[in-house]
């Protein structure tokens, strides 16, 4: 082999190597890097499940209110907060906690959404962006937490502030307009019980981050390793 | 069909996908415009090219959570909405339909997006 | 003896736009449905937020399944040189595209917003399996088309290889891809699990093969041509031995599932108590898909064609019932949010979720079916796909 030709050789290996590669590290970068530790904001909640009320429905009332959802019941209709009652089927032990979007740092749905609709925002937001949205449903398939629904019928007299439509996946959005606006999430606000605390988990000084430290809390199906933003003390 | 025919054709065919509203004139058509006033920009301008405006602030809005007050649907409306009845499209004079109508270009924004002024929305959803 | 065939041709003439005509009819009915459920929105389907994908999504899966696995057929033919397989290609190619553009077409009008189908190869999401297969599916129409033209034009058949190639990796992907829809749901106790893409890929074969039987009886016997019995007994075999290679990988996917403790609700549910979901798996799937065919074509004695027929009907029917178990019946059980509690709510956590197929979605599921139909008939009828054999030489 003359040094040309070892050149030329080493040269398209390189090439051809750094070809097969590339997507996966691309891959690779998209499903685990590019988690926002380093963003100065990520918005969570902390909900103390034993201060949690069975038969209380405060949270899911402001939720609905604020977000122009019907509250209606049918498989169809919109629920973006649900309270689970729960129960240890072999000591007997029951308790209750409000279940909705995780918003995780790892979203599955925003892993599977084929266009980019679903998405995390800089501050751990998870969102549809309706815009996008082609009512595929396959983040509605992916949810470990069955937070999403679909909007199965036409709309009408929609909250200014929440636009929502026929047609595309909704879930909640930590009330991100109330957010944005330096407020509190609807559900947090009403809850009689103060058991949803919200707040920044990236300030070290923050109330959530301080009690996140000092009580042991814990993610729901911690076993699929999604680090959510929402997390329960007392399970 | 002789080369001048083809020519007055082809003419033809690109002057039917000039919109009206690049007409710097009188609109042809009935509209509301709400309550008017100053626009964030040009009104000759803001027909061109408000919905470049709008797409850039929805992305930003949405995606980034950077949200204008001035460049902000919601504002739009405010303004626009008709003083009788509060909305931009529930009539056919109505500040959006109107335009919207005349052009034949399909309106995507308020099967999701309320068209109702947001002051006005409160005041009757408060309880 | 000449104006009876004359009569005989012209009667074939009406039926066949008879045929057209009432496939048109179809697709209408299946637009009326779309053009519904736009107005309406999915209220007026059977699907809800717990049982998100429903009718549409069987008739399409397996539309999309079978249009991979028929290729097998070319692919015999074009890598390995079996000529009798050969002289089947382009038939089979053709019913790949038309089976794809049916799965294709059911699958975006089910779609909430189906004006925006086109958003996917714009806002490319390049994490999504979702947004792979669309690139997958144009891909194998564009070498589909490709390969057809190849074997069909003169100047163009030194490219029929390469392109057999290139069509035999490629529907491996992508069947690949569909298997992987659901393989990478991991909350899910039905999906999750890598055994789901070779899963597809077999079931694509004995899907496959069954459709391409009953077309090309029905073709032959449209032309009073006679296929040979050596020619049709070897296919019918190979027809048992994908449908047992698909059978073994269902019980595979199974007993893995039946092996997880965690996974046990799931298949008591699906093969035992879960009321229309094990009587489907066992009567439509394991007895009609795949014990009436397997007699059919193994045991001795059988007639030739009409068993043939039979069974890949049986296999065909089988198929649609596998899909629904696994799609209807893997979402109606429910997401175990909290592992060995007992758990209640108003959105259904806990709870079997409940599907009636409404008569719109099932609808649009015959409308891919139709237009499939339509794509075939019309290209067979103007286009020379009628497999030519020479007389039958052992390869």
């Amino acid at each position: 082999m003359s040094d040309v030709q070892r050149r030329n050789f080493l040269k398209t290996s390189v090439g051809v190597a750094a070809v097969a590669i590339a997507p996966g590290l691309l891959l690779f970068k998209v499903a685990h890097g590019q988690s926002d530790d380093d963003s100065k904001v990520r918005w969570g909640m902390l909900i103390d499940t034993s201060n949690c009320a069975e038969g209380c429905n405060e949270c899911v009332k402001a939720c609905n209110k604020e977000n122009g959802l019907s509250g209606g019941l049918a498989p169809t209709d919109s629920q973006w907060i649900r309270k689970i009652e729960i129960k240890d089927v072999s000591t007997g032990h029951q308790f209750a906690l409000p279940m909705m979007c995780q918003h995780c740092a790892e979203p599955p749905c925003v892993d599977v959404c084929p266009t980019g609709a679903s998405f995390k925002r800089y501050d751990g937001i998870v969102l549809v962006d309706k815009h996008r949205c082609i009512g595929c449903r396959y983040c509605m398939m992916a949810c470990p937490y069955k937070a999403r629904s679909f909007v199965h019928a036409p709309l009408h007299d929609q909250n200014p502030d929440v636009p929502r439509g026929k047609g595309t996946v909704e879930s909640c959005t930590m009330c991100v307009h109330r957010v944005d606006e330096g407020k509190q999430p609807a559900c947090a606000e009403a809850c009689p019980n103060k058991s949803i605390l919200f707040g920044n988990l990236h300030d070290p000084n923050s109330e959530i981050a301080k009690k996140i430290r000092a009580v042991a809390s814990t993610q729901v199906r911690a076993d699929l390793n999604l680090n959510t933003g929402v997390r329960y003390q007392g399970i | 069909m002789s080369v001048p025919g083809v020519r007055l054709l082809l003419l033809l065919l690109i002057s039917l996908c000039i919109p009206n509203v690049w007409a710097d004139q009188a609109l042809p058509y009935k509209i509301d415009i709400g309550r008017g006033g100053h626009c964030v920009r040009d009104p000759v301008w803001m027909r061109k090219n408000h919905m470049h405006l709008l797409i850039h602030q929805r992305d930003l809005t949405v995606r980034e959570g950077k949200r204008d007050k001035e460049i902000d649907l919601r504002n739009c409306i405010e303004c626009h909405a008709s003083t009788k009845d509060d909305s931009v499209i529930a009539r056919s004079d109505s500040f959006c339909v109107a335009c919207h109508r005349y052009e034949a270009v399909k309106i995507d924004c308020f099967e999701c997006h309320s068209g109702i002024r947001k002051s006005a929305w409160l005041e009757r959803n408060a309880k | 003896m000449m104006s009876t065939s004359f009569a005989l041709q012209h009667k074939k003439n009406r039926l066949y736009y008879a045929l057209l005509a009432g496939a048109g009819l179809v697709v209408l009915l299946a637009l009326y449905a779309v053009s519904l459920m736009e107005e309406e929105g999915h209220i007026i389907t059977g699907m809800n937020n717990q049982i998100v994908w429903g009718m549409p999504h069987v008739f399409a899966i397996f539309l999309i399944v079978a249009a991979s696995g028929v290729l097998n057929v070319a692919s015999i033919g074009s890598v390995f040189g079996k000529a009798i397989y050969k002289a089947r290609a382009p038939l089979a190619g053709l019913l790949s595209i038309a089976m794809l553009s049916g799965g294709l077409a059911v699958l975006m009008l089910d779609l909430g917003r189906p004006e925006r189908f086109m958003l996917p190869a714009l806002d490319f999401n390049i994490t999504s399996v979702f947004a792979w297969n669309t690139v997958l599916y144009s891909g194998m129409f564009g070498l589909v088309i490709a390969y057809l033209w190849s074997m069909m034009e003169k100047r163009m058949n030194v490219y029929s290889k390469p392109l057999g190639v290139a069509v035999f990796a490629w529907r491996f992907v992508l069947t690949t891809g569909t298997g992987l829809i659901f393989a990478f749901l991991t909350a899910r106790e039905a999906y999750g699990s890598a055994v789901l893409p070779p899963m597809f890929i077999v079931m694509s074969f004995a899907w496959g093969m069954a459709v391409f039987h009953i077309v090309q009886m029905v073709i032959y016997a449209w032309n009073d041509k006679e296929l040979e019995p050596e020619i049709l007994e070897r296919k019918k075999r190979l027809l048992g031995i994908f449908v047992l290679g698909s059978l073994y990988m269902v019980v595979a996917y199974h007993m893995t599932n039946l092996y997880f403790a965690h996974r046990m609700g799931f298949e008591r549910f699906i093969l035992l108590d879960g009321g229309v979901y094990p009587a489907l798996f066992w009567w439509g799937y394991v007895l009609i898909g795949n014990v009436l065919p397997l007699a059919l074509i193994f045991l001795p004695g059988m007639k030739t064609r009409k068993s043939a027929m039979l069974a890949s009907l049986a296999v065909v029917l089988g198929g649609f019932a596998f899909l629904y178990v696994f799609i209807i019946g893997g979402q109606a059980y429910p997401l175990n949010l909290f592992p060995g509690y007992q758990v209640s709510s108003t959105f259904g956590d806990g709870q079997i979720g409940s599907y009636t197929p409404s008569i719109y979605e099932i609808l649009l599921g015959f409308g891919g079916l139709a237009i499939a139909f339509i794509i075939t008939t019309v290209s067979v009828h103007v286009l020379n796909f009628m497999p030519h054999d020479k007389s039958y030489i052992a390869d």
